[in-house]
């Protein structure tokens, strides 16, 4: 099953809810998906770049491998952390520190790397796990979230959504890829580089190629419809963009609503029921293998 | 259980959805409003007397669903299988449905004023159904009986693996499915459309409908075919 959501907002007004809009149309798909969950939050762009990082363990030694990735670097790093979530500021760095970390840091899953976003995740309730990571509490300009009914791979914090494999890209995916193994080895012989079993994981991983190519997220997803096999539903962040794509059967449920102010998608329209303004919405459900797609002004 | 009185006011930010669907289930008549359905599921289900129910907003999952005698009348979006397995009555959506639309119904009306999404009267078995936009790919996929009128365009595969129903299309039809063919016109057929459109209130002239159905080559055994079992 799982719930995918995803909230961009078109005026600056509503920035300082966007967490807490996003929490609410969280809660709403927690039936769809008990297992864990996640999000990702795009705040404002800062000058650096940022590691979104999990603690495999819960008991990572953050401070060494602040030490660690300081010293690979040669540079100073930075370091937030929340709960079994750690957030490294890593200047100009941060393909080459997230390599670093999956390489040398076993204990800690990377989850994201951007100048703009914030990725978090776990298993569990996912009202709980947005209240432990602070959902609410976070400003932006963009988010998505998922809440996940595993049946690809196991219940684990690392195989909860969103997947992030490049700078300020991610997803959420409602359904399951029958391709990923193919897909997966593929991808890593462009030099992807996959940390779970996870098909979801490989979604990301082919958005990330192709954008690093050059392609734009709607080309992306274009290339996605021919080369993905199996159910789809995808909500899918950039910098500065918000995307909207289904398989060509629309296997798995997906509406959007808009207005003047926002642009939001669910799974099911409860999800959005409680957003600002909704009674004025234009609400639709998404056409099967058509992309659609919104970017901020500059 | 408590016995509603006609003309109540359902406010379901404020009552349980399944008390209210349960006293709507007792009520004998009369006319009902529900607020604030929030996209909620399963909305005026089971109804089996002729009330009058209308919702004031989006609903979620199967709104309507097993409907008999009961008039129910959604004044936004619905969710997926609104008005599944509708007996009789009937249900109408003033915007856009979702997927599988009428699925499965052996009776009543059903009337989508917007677009309907895929598979709308999957199986139906004998529902009318009149959608004022266009449906989405495999609609009436697997039609038993009934009507499907549709004043826009038909999506991908229609009336695959179709048996008896007939389908009356105004627009284009992306593509038939398996055993669907073109059929012609009758008089029969003008008059059956006419009087579907009248009664849900939708304006097109019959003549520009174009009827599709059962080539009736996949459900009847071809002795041909003997040798094959």
């Amino acid at each position: 099953m799982c719930g995918i959501v995803g909230l961009f907002l078109k005026t600056a007004e509503l920035e300082p809810d966007l967490g807490r809009l996003t929490a609410l149309m969280l809660h709403e798909m927690a039936s769809r998906g008990p297992d864990s969950a996640g999000f990702a939050v795009y705040g404002p762009v800062r000058d650096v770049e940022r590691i979104s990082a999990l603690s495999r363990s819960g008991t990572t030694d953050w401070a060494a491998v602040e030490r660690g990735l300081a010293a690979a670097l040669g540079t100073g790093v930075g370091i937030e952390v929340l709960s079994d979530h750690a957030f490294l500021s890593v200047g100009e760095a941060g393909a080459e520190a997230r390599r670093w970390i999956i390489e040398n840091a076993p204990d800690v899953c990377v989850l994201g790397v951007g100048r703009a976003i914030e990725i978090c995740k776990g298993v569990g309730d996912p009202d709980a796990v947005a209240g432990r990571l602070r959902l609410a509490d976070r400003a932006g300009s963009h988010a998505i979230a998922h809440t996940r009914m595993a049946t690809e791979s196991a219940v684990t914090t690392e195989g909860s959504h969103p997947f992030s494999t490049g700078a300020d890209t991610c997803l959420v995916h409602n359904g399951s890829l029958s391709n990923h193994n193919r897909l997966r080895q593929s991808l890593r012989r462009q030099g992807e580089s996959f940390q779970t079993e996870n098909d979801s994981e490989v979604a990301a991983g082919y958005l990330a190629w192709r954008m690093r190519e050059g392609d734009g997220v709607d080309v992306a997803l274009e290339g996605a419809l021919r080369d993905f096999d199996g159910f789809f539903t995808l909500a899918v962040g950039s910098r500065d963009g918000f995307a909207v794509l289904r398989d060509p059967i629309a296997c798995k449920p997906a509406v959007i609503a808009e207005t003047d102010d926002w642009v939001a998608m669910a799974s099911e329209f409860r999800a959005i029921a409680g957003l600002p303004g909704v009674a004025h919405a234009t609400i639709w459900e998404p056409a099967p293998a058509r992309v659609y797609s919104w970017r901020r002004a500059a | 259980m408590t016995v509603l009185l006609a003309n109540t006011v359902l406010d379901l930010g404020v009552l349980d959805r399944r008390a209210v669907n349960s006293a709507l289930q007792t009520a004998e008549q009369g006319s009902f409003r529900m607020l604030n359905p929030g996209g909620g599921h399963a909305l005026a289900c089971g109804l089996r007397t002729p009330v009058e129910v209308t919702i004031d907003g989006h609903v979620g999952y199967y709104c309507g669903g097993m409907n008999e005698h009961a008039t129910v009348t959604v004044q936004g979006t619905a969710g997926t299988g609104v008005a599944e397995n509708m007996m009789s009555g009937e249900v109408r959506v003033r915007g856009d449905a979702s997927q599988s639309a009428g699925a499965s119904g052996h009776g009543g009306l059903l009337v989508i004023e917007g677009d309907a999404a895929a598979r709308c009267g999957v199986s139906m078995k004998g529902i009318d159904i009149v959608v004022g936009g266009s449906v989405g790919h495999m609609s009436a996929f697997m039609a038993q009986a009934g009507r499907m009128v549709v004043l826009g365009d038909a999506g991908a595969d229609l009336g695959d693996s179709i048996y008896e129903a007939r389908l009356y299309i105004r627009g284009a039809v992306a593509s038939l499915g398996a055993d669907c063919v073109e059929k012609p016109v009758g008089d029969t057929h003008l008059a059956e459309l006419a009087d579907l459109l009248a009664r849900a209130g939708l304006h097109a002239d019959p003549a520009e409908f174009r009827r599709y159905g059962s080539a009736r080559q996949l459900y009847h055994f071809n002795v041909d075919n003997v040798g094959a079992y």
